[in-house]
């Protein structure tokens, strides 16, 4: 019997009107895989993560979690669109870094990073300041704890956002676009810190990313999008050495030309 | 305009006031127009306060409440903003005692005054917490918040910023607007002011001084709401400014 996926795709389908975005998905992701998701632009690799994320509604299919369905719920043996307190349920077991960081702004670090384990987790403040200071140390910003959002670059803002993220202690961690938004210089720390936690920490990563080298070095998987479809999916050597469909040929062609 | 500007505007306006006083033609009028400005800054305080919770609870009932909740606010906002004052505190104050509901006059001002006003404060609220950035939202979701838990402590206190500039202006048209409580009975500044006119024809002096009376206490509102903007705006921005 093979392990239960972290999580699983199953004909899932988003569409905006007559527009599709994403056709049918099948998608497993296993416990602690890295997998990243490429693929140029309007090709529906976000709104993967958004709908994981439950921030986008599916229009068909179901979504699973560890074995447990997430926009589906169980009653009398079937399937019915799950109610708020069922995805909530669920939906712990995510977290997600935004391209645009989405720091509270009216909060410090440590604010941003202690608001939910109160208020959601129920934690002492005590024991989420605990928690909140070892993670800001890990992305390396424990001298900037009381910094609001405003008085912190890019990249610092991101690590933040990481360490926020982190302090619910999901067990899987959502990047989209991480950091797409960053002066080429700020990057570098951003991925640092990625690198970092896939190394200390148990998490399963699904990233939607760019950054071509980081992909290839980082994760177990790359996830080629194209249509609304997944157009060809291996390991990083093998979609980056040899890409077998014409479609990611011409994609890696183009964007490593303009790299 | 400078609170500088305001604050001079407000000590200018006090200081004719006491001018006029040392005349005696003047200073006849002032102890009653003195007596009508307090209940009609009772009936704007009460008012206001009134205004500021049905605005919240309307504007969060329209957002998010059950369908019967959302039409019972909808009409709410629609009737009391699309009939006038005047015919609202009519109504209230002469119709209603036909069904056997009599309320007394200063109850009718406050609650008729709370709730016309209320119902333009709700879409103040409503449009304020709608200009929160999405990606505040969808963090608060990414940290699996409760509904009531976002707004409580994300996107309320972010809208609030936006919302003080609006809400003055609406607390200065019901502090206007009190002056329609005359016609039902209520002796406020203007009601005060009609009154000494008819017995003395002293127009001048008489509506010269209820100008400045209501001028000075809209400033009042005024520079009270500048002060409150700045420090919500330094709270949310710390450091913007360095």
């Amino acid at each position: 019997m093979t392990e239960q996926p972290m999580v699983r795709f199953e004909n899932v389908s988003k569409r905006y009107g007559a527009l599709t975005v994403l056709d049918g998905l099948n998608l497993d992701i296993a416990r602690g895989e890295k997998v990243s998701i490429i693929g140029p632009s309007g090709s529906g690799k976000t709104t993967v993560l958004r709908m994981l994320m439950t921030l986008e509604t599916i229009n068909d299919g179901v979504i699973w979690v560890e074995g447990e369905p997430l926009t589906h719920m169980k009653k009398n043996g079937t399937l019915v669109p799950a109610d708020l307190a069922h995805i909530r349920k669920i939906r712990a077991k995510i977290g997600m870094v935004f391209q645009s960081f989405n720091l509270f702004p009216h909060m410090t670090a440590m604010q941003n990073c202690i608001e939910a384990p109160i208020t959601v987790l129920g934690m002492k403040r005590t024991d989420a300041e605990a928690r909140a200071a070892e993670l800001l140390d890990m992305v390396g910003l424990s001298q900037k704890k009381d910094h609001y959002p405003s008085q912190l670059s890019g990249g610092q803002q991101q690590r933040v956002a990481i360490a926020r993220a982190c302090a619910m202690r999901p067990k899987i961690m959502l990047f989209d676009e991480v950091t797409s938004a960053l002066d080429p210089e700020l990057v570098g720390e951003v991925l640092e810190v990625i690198r970092k936690l896939g190394r200390e920490h148990d998490l399963t990563m699904l990233m939607v990313t760019h950054q071509m080298g980081f992909a290839k070095e980082f994760s177990d998987r790359v996830c080629f999008f194209h249509a609304g479809k997944i157009c060809e999916q291996g390991p990083p050597n093998e979609l980056f050495g040899a890409p077998k469909n014409e479609r990611t040929r011409q994609f890696l062609h183009a964007v490593l030309e303009a790299g | 305009m400078g609170i500088r500007t305001l604050i001079g505007m407000l000590v200018a306006a006090v200081a004719v006031i006491a001018a006029m006083a040392t005349q005696e033609a003047y200073r006849l009028f002032l102890p009653g127009l003195l007596q009508g400005a307090v209940l009609t800054i009772e009936i704007a305080i009460l008012g206001s306060l009134l205004a500021i919770v049905m605005g919240v609870f309307a504007a969060l009932a329209r957002l998010y409440g059950p369908a019967p909740v959302r039409w019972l606010a909808t009409v709410y906002v629609e009737i009391f903003r699309g009939t006038s004052a005047l015919v609202q505190l009519f109504w209230l104050f002469f119709v209603l005692p036909q069904f056997g509901v009599s309320l007394d006059a200063f109850l009718v001002a406050v609650v008729a005054l709370g709730l016309n006003v209320g119902a333009y404060g709700s879409e103040v609220v409503r449009g304020a917490i709608l200009s929160v950035a999405r990606g505040q939202w969808e963090a608060c979701t990414a940290l699996n918040m409760s509904r009531a838990q976002m707004l409580r402590r994300i996107i309320l206190p972010q809208a609030f910023v936006a919302m003080i500039p609006p809400w003055g202006n609406l607390f200065i048209e019901l502090l206007k607007s009190t002056a329609l409580v005359s016609l039902i009975t209520l002796s406020d500044l203007a009601f005060k002011a009609q009154q000494m006119n008819q017995n003395t024809f002293k127009t001048i002096p008489i509506f010269t001084l209820v100008l400045l009376m209501y001028l000075a206490m809209s400033l009042v509102l005024t520079i009270g709401m500048r002060l409150l903007e700045r420090r919500a705006s330094l709270g949310l921005a710390r450091g913007r400014a360095g």
